[in-house]
């Protein structure tokens, strides 16, 4: 269970390394093709969010269970940078249909592509969002 | 690693080989661009079938590459996006609004014959 | 699952015990609810406690009678109507069994397993939470009422004897209704997959051409397994247009009229147009009210109808029609 890993992001480059680093502990983790690739897909936006607002971060990933439900496993993913921050997150999160690029479709659609989607911001400190996705 | 654009009659064909970084799409919208213009192709076929993952970026480059090379005269399809990349795209909320889309590269040739034969501006 | 069982037959044996001794309340609680049934929180009684071990050689001198008494409340209480007196009989004298033996070693391993086999043959015929809630509740009343006779000449001893007694007999009646529900649960999950898996088909009625025809409540789980079955179908089949049916679904939500809609989106993505059908005047009235976007939607009000247009937009002509077809027009896409 100790499956863990953790990607540095500098530059547009790294978004693909974390996504197929994201991919290949999904698919060790059980998870099916579909989820696989909503997963990969969560990676990257997040992975994309770090890159254009806060030039470098890293992405940590792992297992995470819960005794909820009957008990459930799934993956865990972190986001975390210190850039600037995220001023007004309520706004971040809203999803803009016609975006320019940046924040927009990103991580509004990251949060609808997982379980559990959190996101922490403080302005001058940076970001670290922390979102799950629980095997069916 | 650089997409190959094969020319093909009237048509080019991007045919992408392997996971895309970012600024290999943003080249592949370069280079797509300029081929349009000196080979004066009527249509482009983007396969994208080996792309496991197709995010907003992928997805908002893609969008603007069909809407520049229709500027300069070419009608754009996406071929070969798989089922779960669909899915995960549409879940994103990210459609491909106004670019053509077909199953595969027999489909998107299909898809271009229809569309430049209707486009009269656009014939021989 | 909720369920609230409020046992009656209960009630009576406390007030009696209340009436005749008022030298020191019970501690029981009037209702009995399942939801608040996790682990006891009430200590453990200690199985060295020499009046648990009186207790448990009580229970076996009088083993005969008391589950027979027990038995026969079940009867009359009309529990477990589904079962023979001779299996009522052989299950309470398993069950009684297994409960001595808890009070002897304080270990519910043993009791939860034969309750979770219990549940396994029960639950097939229709034997409801109330009833095994109930019946267990009854042997500790049939117990409680037995020691009461037993002791009743000694009220002091009476109550040290309950009171250890009683955080066993809680955790046992514990044990089995919480062991019982979890294999319902079980159950119903293992039942409604199969019923999803039954009634999600995704059928070729010609070259490129689908049929989803969605049948019975969809929830948001069912509608997502329903569009990743279609977009794999899509690719397999090499289809063109897709027809889905929904004729056979009662209602819709906003969660389910959304994802319709991104299935028409993904399944466009694939280059495959989509044609709905069968969308009743409720639906389609919900889904105006809901404000889902259906301007990317095609909609023909029957199947037959989302067929003919099928063939059209693959190219075929349709008989009955009288005007004529261009294949040009049809072969073109939602683009």
């Amino acid at each position: 269970m100790a499956t863990e890993n953790q990607t540095e992001i500098r530059s547009a480059v790294d978004i693909v390394t974390a996504r197929q680093r994201g991919r290949a502990l999904a698919l060790e983790l059980g998870f099916n093709g579909a989820d696989v690739t909503l997963i990969a897909a969560a990676i990257s936006e997040v992975a994309r969010n770090i890159v254009d607002h806060a030039k470098s971060g890293e992405i940590v990933m792992g297992s995470v269970a819960t005794t909820q439900n009957g008990g459930r496993t799934g993956i865990q993913i972190i986001a975390r940078d210190q850039g600037p921050g995220i001023r007004d997150v309520a706004q971040a999160m809203q999803y803009g249909y016609s975006t320019r690029k940046g924040l927009g479709v990103g991580l509004p659609g990251a949060k609808w592509l997982m379980d559990e989607f959190d996101i922490a911001s403080e302005a001058g400190r940076g970001t670290t969002i922390t979102m799950k996705k629980w095997k069916r | 690693m650089q997409v190959p654009i094969l020319k093909q009659g009237g048509y080019l064909i991007a045919s992408i080989q392997s996971v895309l970084s970012d600024s290999d799409l943003v080249q592949l919208r370069d280079n797509l661009g300029e081929r349009v213009g000196s080979y004066r192709s009527r249509g482009v076929i983007i396969d994208v079938t080996v792309l496991d993952v197709i995010d907003s970026f992928a997805t908002r480059t893609l969008r603007a590459i069909a809407h520049m090379l229709k500027l300069r005269g070419a009608e754009t399809v996406i071929v070969g996006i798989q089922p779960d990349v669909a899915f995960a795209m549409v879940q994103l909320g990210l459609t491909l609004e106004g670019v053509g889309t077909a199953l595969d590269l027999e489909e998107g040739l299909a898809y271009l014959d229809e569309k430049t034969k209707r486009a009269p501006v656009n014939g021989n | 699952m909720r369920q609230s069982v409020n046992v009656r037959t209960h009630r009576p044996a406390v007030l009696q015990l209340k009436l005749n001794h008022p030298i020191r309340p019970m501690k029981r609680k009037p209702e009995f609810k399942i939801q608040n049934i996790t682990h006891p929180s009430t200590p453990l009684a200690d199985y060295n406690d020499p009046l648990l071990r009186e207790l448990v050689a009580h229970l076996r001198q009088n083993r005969t009678q008391l589950r027979e008494e027990w038995a026969r409340r079940i009867t009359d209480a009309q529990l477990l109507t589904a079962m023979t007196k001779e299996e009522i009989f052989s299950e309470a004298t398993s069950v009684y069994d297994n409960y001595v033996e808890v009070l002897e070693t304080g270990s519910v391993e043993a009791l939860q397993a034969y309750a979770r086999n219990l549940s396994e043959r029960i639950i097939p015929r229709g034997v409801e939470t109330h009833e095994v809630v109930g019946i267990v509740l009854l042997l500790r009343d049939v117990l409680a009422r037995s020691l009461f006779k037993k002791y009743q000449g000694d009220f002091d001893l009476l109550n040290r004897v309950l009171d250890a007694y009683e955080p066993a007999a809680n955790r046992i009646a514990n044990t089995v209704a919480v062991s019982f529900v979890q294999e319902r649960e079980r159950v119903i999950r293992q039942q409604q997959e199969a019923i999803r898996e039954l009634s999600t088909p995704v059928l070729q009625v010609r070259e490129r051409l689908l049929i989803l025809p969605m049948i019975g409540v969809i929830d948001a789980h069912r509608a997502r397994q329903l569009t990743e079955q279609l977009l794999r179908g899509i690719r397999a089949n090499r289809a063109k247009v897709v027809v889905v049916d929904i004729t056979g679904v009662p209602t819709i939500d906003q969660t389910v009229a959304n994802h319709l809609v991104k299935t028409v989106e993904a399944s466009r993505l694939m280059g495959a147009s989509v044609i709905i059908t069968g969308l009743s005047a409720e639906i389609a009235q919900t889904i105006v009210t809901i404000g889902v976007d259906l301007s990317k939607m095609n909609a023909v009000g029957d199947l037959q109808g989302g067929i003919e247009e099928a063939e059209r937009l693959l190219g075929y002509k349709v008989i009955s029609t009288a005007e004529p077809v261009g294949s040009t027009a049809a072969k073109e896409q939602g683009a």
